[in-house]
Parts: C-alpha cells; structure tokens; sequence
C-alpha cells in the first residue's frame, strides 16, 4: 500500500474532525454527572439531575408523545417505503427519475419549508394540530429514509436471484418472499432503526404540527433550553443522544452483517 | 448474459404500480400537496386577524425586497457559503483519509461519521451551546490558560452560528466526498507519480478533477440545509443572527403574517430547487 | 414420430429498434446435446431468455414437447435455466438451493432429499449439501447450478455460457463433464456459448447465429468442413480465404481466377455460374507444404514465402504470404522422421485437392 508523506498530517486532520465532532457531546455527557448546578466548576460525580428528570411528570408524558409517534410514523414509513423501493427497481431508468425526485423530496429540502407547509395544510383542511399531525409529518419525512437504506441494499442484489427463482417454479410473489425479502432483511431492519432515530430526534416539522397540546423530548429539550439553563438539560440531552447513537450505530452494524441461511 | 435485462412485460410494470401508489398517494397529499399550498398563499393576502384572505396579490413578494429582509436573505447566504467553505476544507482531507484505509477501517470510520450525522441536532446544537457560553467549556480553558482574563461572549453571534452549522453539516460533506474519491483509481495517482508529480501537484491535478462530482454533491448537501437553517440560528445565534429559517418561523407564528411568510418560504424553496436541478442536469450522483 | 424437444417457429424479438431475434426457426431433438454459437449481440442470448421466458416474442410461436409455451409464464414451463453467473441464492446451502425447485412444486420432504442426493452425487458434490454458495469454488458453484436445474428433470435445460466463468484448465474438464453427465440424465440440453471450440466438442448439432438470424444447422463435422456461408467458415475455426471470380464451370467443377496466382479449381457452389464472385475457403491442417517443384495428386498448387514459423509442440503453425496480398494459415503436425521444418523467408508451394476446399458465393 502507498505510504504517502503526507500520510503524517493527513491522520491528524482526520482525527481532529472525529475530535471535532464528537467532543462537545462527550462534554455533555459528562456535565451532566456534574454535581454542581453552573458548569464552571466540578463539585463531584453525581446522578441527581437525571434523578429529577425521572420525579419530572410533563417530562414522562414527553417520552411516551416520542415513543408512540416514533412507533407508528415508523411502521407506516417502512410499509410506505419497502414498497416504493421495491416498485422503483422494477421501473426503467427514465420513468425512475420523477418518482425518485417526488419521494425523496423531504431529504432535499429544508426542514422548516416541511414544518411550514404541513402547519398551513393541516390548518386549510381545519384537522387540529396535535399527535396525529405530529405522526403523519413524521411518516412523511421518514418515508425517503427507509427508502434510500432498502434502496442502497437492493441495487446490490443480484438481479438474475428473482429470475432464477422464477425458473425454477416460483411465482412472482413466492420469489420475492423466499428470495429477496430474506436478503433486504439487514436492510430492513436497518431502515426501521434508523426511522425511529429520527423520529425521536425530530425538532423542526414537530415544532410546526405539534400545536399547542402535544409535546415530544425534542421539544420539551427546547423549551428547557429557552427558558433558561438548568443541568437537567444536560442529562435529558445525554440521554437522547446516547440512545439515538446506540440506534443509528445498531442500524448501521445490521446492514453490514452479510446474510447468511 | 450481457446486461440484467429483468423482465420489462405489462405485468411488471403493473405490479410495479401497484407497489408504488401508497407511497406516491402519502407523499403526494403530504408533502406535495402542502408545498403547493405554500405557493398558494403566498400570492395571497394577510387577513385581519392573522388568517389568509384569498385576494391574489403579489404584494408579499414586493415587500421582501425591504432592505431588512434582503440583509437576512445576504446573512443567510453569506453563512451558508461560509459553511460549505469550512466543511469542505475540513472534509476533504477526512474523506481522502478514509478513502484510503485499508477496507476494513473504511467501514469503520464511516460509521463513525454517520453516527452523529443521524443523532438529534438539537442536542448537538445545545452541547455547543454548552461549551460556548460564558461559562462553558472554551472560556474555561482559555481563562484557565491565561490567554484571555475574563469570559468572551462568544454565543449569539454570527461565528457561533457558523460554527454549529459547520459542526452539524460536516458528515453531509464527508460522505459524499468519500465516495468519489474512493472511486478514483489508484493506478492513477500511482502514474501521475510515476511522471514525478510532487504531492500537492497530484493533488490538485489528478484527484481534485476526478472528485468534482463528490465535491459539488457534498457542497450542495451542505449549502442548501444550511440556508434553510433555523435551529443552529436560533439556539446560537439569537436575534442577532437571524437567518431565513428564523424569519420564517417569525412570521408565521410570531407575527401571523401568513402569506408573507410563505413568500419567504417559497423563494428559499426555488433557490434550493434551482440548485438541485441544475445539478441533476450536471450528471449528479446516485444517492 | 415424436415431437421435437424445443421448437421455435419464425421468432421475432425487438429490442427498442433493433431486431434480436429475426425470424428466428429451429428445432432440437430429445435428447440431444444442442448449441447456438454466435458472436455478442448475435441474439444467442435472446433466444435463450425467450425459450426461458423471461422474454416475450414479438412474433411467432414457441414449443416444447409439442405444446406452445408462448404464454406460459416462466414459472410453470418445462424449462430450467443454468444461468451465466449461476444465480445461486446467498442465503441458502447448497441443499437449499437444489432443493429450490422441488420444494415450490410441493414435492414431499422424503423424495426432494433422495432426489437432491442424487444430483448431488451426479455433479460430484455430494457430502457439500449444508455449504454456502460463498463457500465453495467457482466450478463448485457452477455444478450446483447444474444440479438445481436437473434435480427437476425438466423437458429441457438451458445453459448461458456454461463455461464462460471457469479457467482454462477446469474448463476443458468440465467439457467433458458436462457431456457425460447430458449422456447420463438424457435429457434435452440447449447451450448458448460464443466459444466455437465448446460447442463443436459437446454438442451432437450446433447452430450458428449472427445479428439474430440462424445461418446454419448441423453436426459439428458440417459446419466445420461444409460451412454454407462465409461467416460460418470464418467464424468457426481458423481458415484461409481466397477471392476470385469463376472463369468456368465443367459440370460439378468449376476455373476460378484471381489476381497474381494460377487457376484454381474448386467445386461448384450452388447456384454459381461463369462470371460469379466467390471465394475459397480451406482449413490449415488440409494444405500440404513442400519445396518440390511436383508433387502428384493435388489439384491446386500455389507459390508462397513463408513469413513466420511457430513451434506448437505437437505442430508446426506456418503464415505463409500468396501472391504479396494474402496470409494463410497452414498447420504441419511434427510427426517424427526428420520432416523438414522451414524457415521464415523461404518459398514453399502450398497444395490441396478441390474436395478439401470450400467454395461459396460472396
């Protein structure tokens, strides 16, 4: 293998951006065991901010918004975009591109024109804003994200499997159950840890359709943060990253594991 | 068999329809249908109490060109370019770093710069707040360290902005530079070398040229969410660095000037889609 | 009589404006071992996908033991495809795979492990039934192919360049397999391959095709010696061309000249006259090479130079210039007792008999 010179400075610059990225989350991390209510001084290693966000009932109810809007958004993305995937490989290349560019169009754009533009249809079409809107937003967005992971493992699927699956006696739906959908699995799996991560971790298109009843963590992260620093921002916000790293990191391992029978 | 010519008959393309409609209806009624609702109102009037009169007017693209709306539209993009700049000076070596590991580390390196891109860009956002603040982390070491001898209000400027939008778009420029470099054959540069290239000659004659696809995909993936930016502006930025995403998101709920609001919204929306097509005329890469 | 295995009648394929399959009619016994032999893009492998149904004809009709297959889709004809790349599924053993077939027709637990043990034992894979397709070596994987689409003794199976993917060695082995283990099933096989020498050593009949149309079938033997055009003759093996125009015919003979040699003589070609273009055609193991000014019993001699000499091992491969303008091939096995080998730069005569040539009209 080449060993460049610059391979020195190349690796330091490479770890500086790692460094980069994740110091100001390990920071986090680690204030929020700080015992001391301002950040400048370190009084000792302490649980008691993540222990006022358990006794923090609004901050329950948050939790359970987040969960539940995670799980049904999820489901209907992954139905939604596991038959979109799999419908957009069977199209010619010509018809493919439109199509593409209409679903994967929450990904493009910026996430306020998405809140935006949900807030006034949801309000022309008079549906009160709350944890329906929230859901059907998510599944929205979430729709292009399951569809670019099952995507991005299809086109490596052999095509001449279906065929040869065909040859040999199945019908089309026989061949895609015993044939493809085993090998998507990583995929899919994948694709549906990684819509719950951005379920939970969504701010703006919540902020716009959630109205004023309905809360998730992002926001009530938000609004503690509007309102002034205290340390349990700290914990609340370690506990949402930590958790949305274990996923994304899951998700991505999955799709990497090769199949096996 | 030369080329995977999957079967083209009727009943594939039907099956094919059927398998996309679900998706093509949600995403029609919720995405589509709503950003055409933008339009819409943006050529209409602001009601009395904050609602939508439906009077055509182009009024509300008049009033943006106020010269206090164009200097947050001047902001927004100065910002914007400002952080494709950065992320691209900080990325490329990153990507060229990767991109040159052995397989096995490629994997895992790319892991660990996907896995923050993905996690919530609140928190992220917040955790620099934390280290900005008077009290934070940077003014603790540099008071520590002598150099300054008391705390720099370095939050609620544009350079906190500029910094947490780096921070937050830096995954989108590394990944696609990644892959087209990766792409580049090595035999390549080995020739270029082989012709007694110095180092940063093959740089910018051989790789750079041959990664202008991955550069202007990362560039674009960078510039367009940053534009649209409202977290990082608002949580770092205050009311002193106010943005397009802010604007928007005081017009409408602060100020209830709805068709305003999404005069602004729409025109951020062509930008952006100028932006895209013109990419896609160019070649574009695969997602 | 019994029917033909496969049948294709007049068989229209387009793809887009181009023509893949033109007008396409052939038919292959039972039982016999049968190639298409073609260049890329001469629609061998169309015609394979139609027979397999992954493919529509635009025209014509299909059959198989008789019955049309036309609208049968793939799943339910008599057909299994041995595929280029082996298509083998990742997430199944090798049993699984076998067993693939069998197991979407409902065939009960007991018979599929008997069947699927004897193929196994057939392709000489048995013992490897719980490996994985990454498992095992490229031949090894080529072998489960075959035996996933013999397990169901299907009416006839297809093979896409069954040889294509393999090193030279193993695929000269598997040459011979492959033939041996058609003899042993009996069943119908049809070969695609653009590898003149596999089909001529497999097949009992080969076809040639070129820009989707069949140009002749026959017995190896034929298409080799008695080739009916001059694609055919120059496709299939090395041969040595000559141009000329016919001076006269003498019943089943005929004069041809061309510029710079004497009168050769050749058979006639059907349908030629005095006055027709054609040209000859003769392999180069059938030229005899000599320096002496007479040599009895040929009926052409022709003046050359020798331009190059290439040691073969088991022959002497010469490139004789004739005329200034034309380089043929000529082969000269290295028998033992001193024959005489020449050297590049010296003139020999090149001889042959009329019956050893092939004429055709251009």
């Amino acid at each position: 293998m080449m060993r460049e010179k610059s391979g020195g400075w190349l690796l330091a610059a490479s770890l500086g951006n790692l460094l980069f990225l994740y110091l100001p989350i390990a920071v986090l991390v680690v204030y929020s065991f700080n015992a001391a209510k301002l950040a400048t001084t370190w009084q000792g290693f302490s649980l008691q901010w993540y222990a006022a966000l358990a006794r923090d009932h609004a901050l329950m109810v948050a939790l359970q918004n987040s969960v539940l809007i995670a799980g049904v958004s999820t489901v209907i993305a992954m139905v939604l975009g596991v038959s979109a995937a799999v419908g957009l490989e069977r199209l010619p290349r010509r018809q493919r591109a439109w199509l593409d560019g209409a679903l994967l169009l929450p990904l493009v754009i910026p996430e306020i024109m998405m809140g935006v533009a949900l807030l006034l249809f949801f309000v022309l079409v008079k549906m009160p804003l709350g944890l329906l809107t929230v859901t059907i937003g998510h599944a929205a967005f979430n729709v292009p994200v399951v569809m670019v992971v099952v995507r991005a493992r299809l086109r490596k699927l052999d095509p001449h499997l279906e065929e040869a699956a065909r040859d040999l006696g199945a019908t089309p739906w026989q061949a895609f159950r015993r044939v493809t959908l085993p090998l998507l699995m990583p995929a899919i799996v994948g694709a549906a840890l990684l819509a719950v991560t951005v379920s939970l971790d969504d701010f703006v298109v919540t902020f716009f359709t959630a109205g004023p009843g309905a809360t998730t963590l992002p926001l009530k992260v938000y609004s503690m943060i509007k309102t002034g620093i205290s340390p349990e921002i700290n914990a609340l916000s370690a506990i949402l990253v930590l958790v949305s790293m274990g996923l994304v990191g899951l998700s991505l391992l999955i799709q990497r594991k090769t199949v096996h029978g | 068999m030369t080329g995977s010519r999957t079967s083209t008959s009727p009943a594939a393309a039907g099956l094919a329809a059927w398998l996309l409609a679900p998706s093509l209806v949600w995403m029609g009624l919720f995405c589509i249908l709503p950003l055409s609702i933008v339009f819409l109102i943006s050529v209409a009037s602001r009601g009395t109490y904050g609602g939508v009169e439906w009077t055509f007017t182009l009024a509300n693209y008049r009033d943006l060109v106020d010269p206090l709306y164009l200097y947050i539209y001047a902001r927004s993009f100065a910002l914007a370019l400002a952080t494709t700049g950065l992320c691209l000076g900080l990325g490329f070596p990153l990507a060229y770093y990767i991109a040159r590991a052995p397989a096995r580390w490629q994997g895992i390196w790319l892991m660990l710069v996907l896995i923050p891109f993905w996690t919530n860009f609140l928190v992220r956002t917040y955790a620099w707040m934390n280290v900005l603040r008077a009290d934070g982390l940077l003014n603790t070491i540099l008071i520590g360290t002598g150099v300054v001898a008391g705390p720099i209000e370095m939050l609620y400027s544009d350079a906190a902005v500029l910094i947490g939008l780096v921070y937050g778009y830096l995954p989108f420029m590394v990944l696609p530079l990644y892959v087209a470099v990766e792409r580049i054959d090595r035999s390549l540069i080995e020739a270029a070398r082989d012709l007694s290239a110095s180092g940063w000659a093959v740089f910018t004659r051989v790789i750079v040229p041959l990664a202008k696809p991955g550069i202007v995909a990362g560039c674009l993936l960078v510039f367009i969410p940053s534009l649209g930016a409202y977290i990082t502006p608002d949580l770092l930025g205050g009311a002193r660095s106010m943005m397009i995403g802010n604007f928007i998101q005081h017009e409408y709920l602060v100020v209830r000037d709805w068709p305003l609001g999404s005069a602004a919204s729409f025109v951020l929306m062509a930008i952006v889609l100028a932006g895209l097509w013109q990419y896609q005329r160019t070649g574009g890469m695969k997602p | 009589m019994s029917h033909a295995s496969v049948e294709l009648r007049e068989v229209v394929k387009r793809h887009g404006s181009t023509v893949a399959v033109d007008h396409l009619s052939l038919s292959v016994r039972r039982g016999e071992f049968f190639s298409i032999l073609g260049p890329s893009g001469s629609g061998k492998t169309t015609t394979l996908r139609l027979i397999a149904g992954f493919e529509r004809p635009d025209q014509g009709d299909m059959l198989i033991d008789g019955r049309s297959i036309v609208d049968v889709p793939p799943n339910l004809r008599p057909v299994n495809l041995v595929f280029q790349q082996y298509a083998l599924f990742p997430h199944l053993t090798v049993f699984g795979n076998v067993a693939f077939g069998l197991e979407m027709r409902g065939v009960a637990r007991a018979e599929i492990q008997s069947r699927v043990g004897e193929a196994l034992d057939m392709v000489q894979l048995a013992g490897k039934g719980d490996r994985l397709p990454t498992q095992l070596s490229g031949g090894e994987q080529q072998r489960v192919a075959l035996a996933r689409a013999l397990v169901n003794r299907p009416a006839v199976v297809l093979l896409d360049e069954p040889l294509g993917a393999l090193d030279q060695q193993l695929r000269q082995e598997m040459q011979g397999e492959l033939k041996a283990i058609q003899e042993q099933v009996g069943l119908t096989f049809v070969c695609v391959t653009h590898h003149q020498e596999e089909a001529l050593t497999m097949s009992d009949r080969v076809a040639v095709m070129d820009h989707g149309r069949l140009l002749q079938v026959g017995a190896p033997q034929d298409i080799y010696d008695a080739p009916a055009s001059l694609f055919v003759a120059e496709f299939i093996g090395l041969s040595n061309r000559l141009d000329g125009r016919i001076a006269a015919v003498q019943g089943t003979r005929c004069r041809i000249e061309a510029p710079g040699l004497p009168a050769i003589q050749a058979d006639v070609p059907e349908g030629a006259g005095p006055g027709s273009a054609v040209s000859i055609v003769v392999r180069p193991e059938r030229l005899h090479l000599s320096q002496q000014a007479t040599v009895s019993g040929f009926d052409n001699v022709v003046p050359a130079r020798v331009a190059k000499a290439v040691y073969n091992g088991h022959e002497m491969q010469y490139q004789l210039r004739i005329a200034e303008r034309l380089l043929w091939t000529v082969r000269v096995p290295n028998a033992d007792g001193g024959q005489k080998r020449f050297l590049p730069g010296e003139a020999v005569m090149v001889r042959w008999n009329r019956g050893e040539s092939v004429a055709l009209t251009r």
